[in-house]
């Protein structure tokens, strides 16, 4: 559920909504932290659940010694009334339960939280939703691995509002594939491999008719900053967030504000000894 | 997918935790009976609330018959030791219930039969002073919880072998208006250990001040100098006049020592 910082929820009437899909490589969640530092958006409440893992630290946006002591969970709401955005940041993974039917079989607890999150977007009046993603890089298909690595799908009720200008940006639509890739003769769908709950989301997106719109880009795992950039361009050149990028792209990772935390991604320093 | 240096190609685990699969059980229709397995074993693993001695369960929850100021939570055998060594033996401690809970991990199969000592969390009071407690949430109520990480968990620019440990960081809540007795813990640091960072997620939420008190250290068992490590917090406004004799305390915490010491030399 949603919890503000103050006393009173926020007006997100005719908001957009910003979120990622815990996904390979954690690009969505990236590009949620590079957005939400350029903007230097501000903290409006929790989205407390019990569907994902805790975790607590403290400011991950913190620029200065004043503002680093303010605690961070799992699960945040920020938003930039001045360009009516809000973006939900997700920090970690699904919490999974075991259950024993004939045998052990585990289940996410991901369903529930798309069915809390869906509700409280409807109830909090968001225009519109995109989520961003990511899927496995090695699920291409021979067509998908000569084309351009992004890829965007929208609800039914979001095409309706947005096709003409997705046209205009000339976007790769997200390619049905095989429902079970091993049977010749099996029904195509949207596979997302890899996206976490990206499929869940669109799914009941289409069915409760609420406008959403899907980034992803096909990553592998690894350092995963490059395809954050990445995608956060491809998402601004839909939103229009920061201006146009020029033709030099050495003036596109600059523009980005990488927070503090993403210091020591791949660990402490090394001892002297090992040399 | 991950080709190892073998040339075998194995499934490498996803950094986002999910796996498709999954998603595939939910198509999976539930039967009468998978549904009555299921509930049997929600029922199994809820946690339950008993009375102390009497092993009966509390209709009412802890905090309304026994309304507190100060919580104070420790997690893990160094914290827990620190806390019985030098705060529980000074003053008199009552047992005033505990929870018990049952899942797939635990090694007994009986749940309604738990002994005391299978208990996993133990909520006591201070009889002289009732309104501080060892265990619930209210808007002027201060929460201390105290845990261990391992020093490896520790990011910093130098090597973790460099680091003095053990070591205190402190992490707190908005509401939380007292200084911490050592550094905050400096980013890019995060606790993610389920009691823990879950109870101070809930406080910062619901705007209780709370403070979690970190101790990174190399010894994961029961270890004095890990234990000692903790002793700054005694001077905080959260502790201070709950210890009356450390001299006594450390004396009970080396006993606490020995008797968990394990003889575990294979040669005799």
């Amino acid at each position: 559920m949603f919890v503000p910082c103050g006393e009173s929820a926020p007006d997100l009437a005719g908001f957009t909504l910003l979120m990622p899909a815990v996904s390979v490589g954690n690009v969505g969640q990236l590009a949620m932290d590079l957005i939400i530092s350029t903007l230097n958006m501000s903290k409006i409440g929790y989205f407390y659940t019990d569907c994902l893992v805790p975790m607590v630290g403290n400011n991950p946006y913190a620029t200065t010694e004043g503002n680093s002591t303010e605690l961070s969970i799992n699960a945040e709401v920020y938003s930039l009334p001045s360009r009516k955005l809000v973006a939900l940041q997700l920090r970690s993974i699904f919490i999974k339960i075991f259950f024993l039917f004939s045998q052990w079989c585990a289940k996410y607890k991901s369903k529930p939280f798309c069915e809390k999150l869906l509700s409280w977007v409807k109830s909090s009046g968001c225009a519109r939703v995109i989520v961003l993603s990511s899927s496995h890089s090695y699920q291409r298909n021979d067509l998908q691995l000569r084309s351009t690595p992004f890829r965007y799908l929208l609800t039914p009720s979001m095409q309706k509002s947005v096709q003409n200008k997705i046209k205009s940006l000339n976007w790769e639509e997200m390619e049905k594939s095989r429902c079970i890739p091993e049977i010749d003769d099996s029904e195509f769908c949207i596979r997302i491999p890899g996206g976490g709950i990206t499929k869940t989301l669109y799914d009941e997106s289409c069915s409760k008719e609420i406008q959403m719109a899907v980034l992803l880009k096909f990553v592998s795992e690894g350092d995963n900053i490059p395809d954050a950039l990445g995608l956060v361009e491809y998402l601004n050149e839909w939103l229009q967030i920061l201006k146009p990028l020029s033709d030099d792209p050495t003036v596109s990772a600059s523009r980005w504000k990488i927070p503090s935390s993403w210091r020591l991604l791949f660990g402490s320093g090394l001892p002297p000894a090992l040399f | 997918m991950a080709a190892t240096f073998f040339g075998e190609v194995v499934k490498a685990p996803c950094r986002a935790g999910t796996e498709d699969e999954e998603e595939e059980e939910e198509g999976r229709r539930e039967t009468p009976e998978d549904r009555e397995v299921r509930l049997q074993l929600a029922r199994k693993r809820e946690v339950r609330l008993l009375r102390r001695q009497t092993k009966t369960s509390l209709e009412v929850s802890l905090l309304e018959k026994y309304p507190c100021s100060k919580f104070i939570i420790a997690i893990g055998n160094n914290a827990v030791a620190f806390l019985s060594s030098f705060v529980m033996n000074s003053g008199v401690w009552e047992e005033v219930g505990c929870a018990k809970l049952w899942n797939e991990w635990c090694r007994t199969t009986d749940t309604t039969h738990l002994s005391s000592t299978e208990a996993f969390c133990v909520f006591y009071h201070l009889k002289s002073n009732p309104s501080v407690f060892g265990s619930c949430p209210r808007k002027n109520m201060q929460i201390t919880i105290l845990t261990c990480r391992h020093v490896t968990d520790y990011k910093t620019s130098e090597s973790t072998g460099s680091l003095p440990s053990p070591f205190l960081r402190a992490l707190k809540t908005q509401n939380f208006k007292d200084s911490a007795c050592c550094p905050l813990l400096e980013q890019p640091n995060i606790v993610h250990d389920l009691p823990a960072a879950g109870v101070l997620s809930y406080c910062q939420v619901w705007k209780i001040p709370a403070i979690l008190y970190l101790c990174y250290t190399d010894v994961m068992k029961l270890d004095l100098i890990t234990v000692e490590a903790f002793k700054p917090i005694l001077s905080t406004r959260s502790l201070k006049g709950l210890v009356k004799n450390i001299p006594q305390s450390t004396e009970i915490l080396k006993k606490l020592m020995t008797t968990n010491e394990i003889q575990s030399n294979i040669y005799t």
